[in-house]
């Protein structure tokens, strides 16, 4: 009789085992199958000519991302310039100000705003964002402003609701203390309780960029898409993810080899912020 | 005996349930008072009355008057961030901040501006020596105050404490987490430092309380039952309810 509860307990931890693999194995899989397909083109053009490259003609044999590499970390750089002090403060005012009913009524509300499809964004961005940057600082409209005004939104709920769970984590007994030695609250709050949750708060500026770099839909929407690097906010531009997305319907080829390599690329950028992210995290609950 | 803060009908309620029931005690200066009591008879509410940090329950309502030179610190015209410096707390749990022993004790004098290096230097020395942890930490000022032993980490608050220059000290229950050489420290502290500040000592420790208070005050439900010298509190009780509780009856 124990036996065979045994088993049964076997086989469902079995089963629940290949389920819980099979989704690495995915995860494994996208990655070897990215790599297949991205990394001949890095031997045949050499990995200098892409990465450094300027010049990005696939048809005529030049493969150069340098300029979407720098367009990508601009748009993630100006989404966290808006986002990062944006959803700080929020997330400040959602754990130290705010009273327990608003809390009730924000938290589901930027569960809806993390839900919202990017497509939606793009579509605000193209009716709202661009004409307002046309028109009151001049340029094509779509361009660098635009696209980080956008995501800088669309990182909101990542920033805060990360932000806000390392600040509601500082024990009570440092807010306590503070108070006792004559602190107001603000001073606990940035001489205390901020450098506490620094590390989570840190972690929610990767993850927000990550989410950033990783935008597509939105991004090709409002960035203009110009092959090249832009000399001011005002100037359109395409990052890693809108080059794949605009061109591999009808890319065969090296063509379509180079927007492998292109994803490469931006696995390996998407995984370095990762790391990072899940290492600042880790400090804090070693801490 | 200068009276250094008089308390005069003081009630408190949570949420229409009355914790303090209209309560009225002078404490006097450059004494140590004790404030003894069974569990739930307000004793930290009382604290938290004085040092204001009642402030943060959004719950609280306070009636009645907290005299301390006085003045009504439960007027509108105090500014309850100026009157925590003058009414130092220590805690039942240690509650150092994750800095070093040095800017811990240091957290409170910056907060002031116009401090000088030299002067906060002597400040933190002189800080530490009266709450008898010097030894103990002189060499290692610039290590974390979280990696101190519970004993060490509550003298700590102390000297944190002091060095804010209060007039007033308030202890809740400050030794109920620690052994008797921590204790007997801080009671050694204690009794040094009485000389230049007004002490409360909350303590669910009757014979802490009768080893180095002057004064001691009984406290059950929200009233004060007795309040009197300590010798004559523990000698010759005129309550009935306070030899039980003396004597470990009950609570
Ligand atoms: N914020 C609060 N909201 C509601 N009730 C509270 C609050 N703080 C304290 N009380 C209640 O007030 C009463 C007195 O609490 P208090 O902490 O002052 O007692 P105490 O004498 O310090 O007890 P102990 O010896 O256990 O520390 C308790 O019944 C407690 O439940
Ligand atoms: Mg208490």
């Amino acid at each position: 009789m124990i036996k065979k509860a045994f088993t049964k307990e076997h086989f469902v931890r079995g089963v629940l085992t290949a389920f819980a693999l099979s989704s690495l194995l995915f995860l494994f899989l996208i990655f070897i199958f990215i790599l297949i397909e991205g990394v001949p083109l890095f031997h045949k053009i050499g990995l200098k000519n892409i990465i450094l490259g300027f010049k990005w003609a696939p048809t005529k044999g030049s493969f150069g991302i340098f300029p979407m590499i720098v367009s990508s970390f601009l748009v993630t750089f100006g989404a966290l310039v808006i986002g990062a002090p944006l959803g700080l403060s929020c997330a400040i005012y959602l754990s130290e100000y705010s009273g327990k009913r608003l809390k009730l009524f924000l938290k589901p509300a930027l569960e809806l705003l993390a839900g919202i499809p990017s497509v939606v964004y793009g579509f605000l961005g193209v009716i709202y964002i661009v004409p307002i940057v046309r028109n009151y600082f001049g340029g094509p409209g779509f361009s660098l402003l635009a696209t980080s005004i956008i995501l800088g939104v669309m990182i909101l709920p990542t920033v805060i609701s990360i932000s806000f769970d390392a600040l509601v984590s500082v024990p009570k007994t440092y807010r306590e203390g503070s108070f006792a030695m004559g602190a107001t609250k603000w001073q606990t709050i940035y001489k205390v309780i901020i450098p506490s949750a620094s590390s989570g708060i840190l972690a929610s500026f990767i993850l927000g960029m990550g989410r950033a770099i990783g935008e597509t839909m939105a991004v090709i929407m409002v960035a203009g898409n110009a092959l090249r690097i832009p000399t001011s906010i005002l100037d359109p531009l395409r990052t890693l993810t809108s080059n794949i997305a605009l061109e591999l319907a009808y890319a065969t080829g090296d063509h379509r080899l180079g927007l492998f390599s292109t994803g490469v690329v931006l696995l390996i950028i998407i995984m370095t912020l990762n790391y990072i992210a899940n290492f600042a995290i880790k400090r804090r609950v070693i801490k | 005996m200068n009276v250094k803060i008089r308390i005069e009908g003081l009630k408190v309620s949570f949420e229409g349930k009355e914790i303090l029931k209209g309560l009225s005690i002078d404490v006097f200066k450059n004494k140590i008072t004790g404030f003894m009591g069974p569990a739930g008879s307000g004793k930290s509410t009382l604290i938290s009355v004085i040092n204001r940090m009642i402030d943060f329950e959004d719950n609280a309502v306070v009636e009645g008057k907290v005299l301390i030179d006085g003045q009504n610190i439960l007027g509108d015209k105090i500014d309850a961030v100026q009157l925590r410096r003058r009414v130092g707390t220590v805690f039942a749990v240690p509650t150092p901040l994750p800095r070093s022993i040095y800017d811990n004790i240091g957290y409170g004098p910056r907060l002031k501006r116009g401090n000088h290096r030299r002067e906060l230097r002597t400040l933190v020395v002189e800080s530490l020596k009266k709450a008898f942890l010097w030894d103990e930490v002189k060499d290692r000022l610039d290590t974390s105050a979280l990696k101190l032993s519970g004993g060490q980490q509550q003298r700590l608050c102390l000297a944190r404490t002091l060095a804010l220059t209060p007039e007033i000290i308030l202890l809740d229950e400050p030794c109920s987490g620690l052994d008797p050489i921590s204790t007997a420290k801080i009671e050694e502290a204690l009794d040094e430092l009485k000389k230049d500040y007004t002490i409360i000592l909350v303590s669910n420790n009757t014979k802490q309380i009768a080893r180095i208070t002057d004064h001691a005050a009984f406290f059950y439900m929200g009233t004060l039952i007795e309040y009197g010298p300590t010798e004559k509190v523990f000698t010759n009780p005129s309550e009935k309810h306070t030899e039980d509780y003396i004597q470990g009856k009950f609570g």
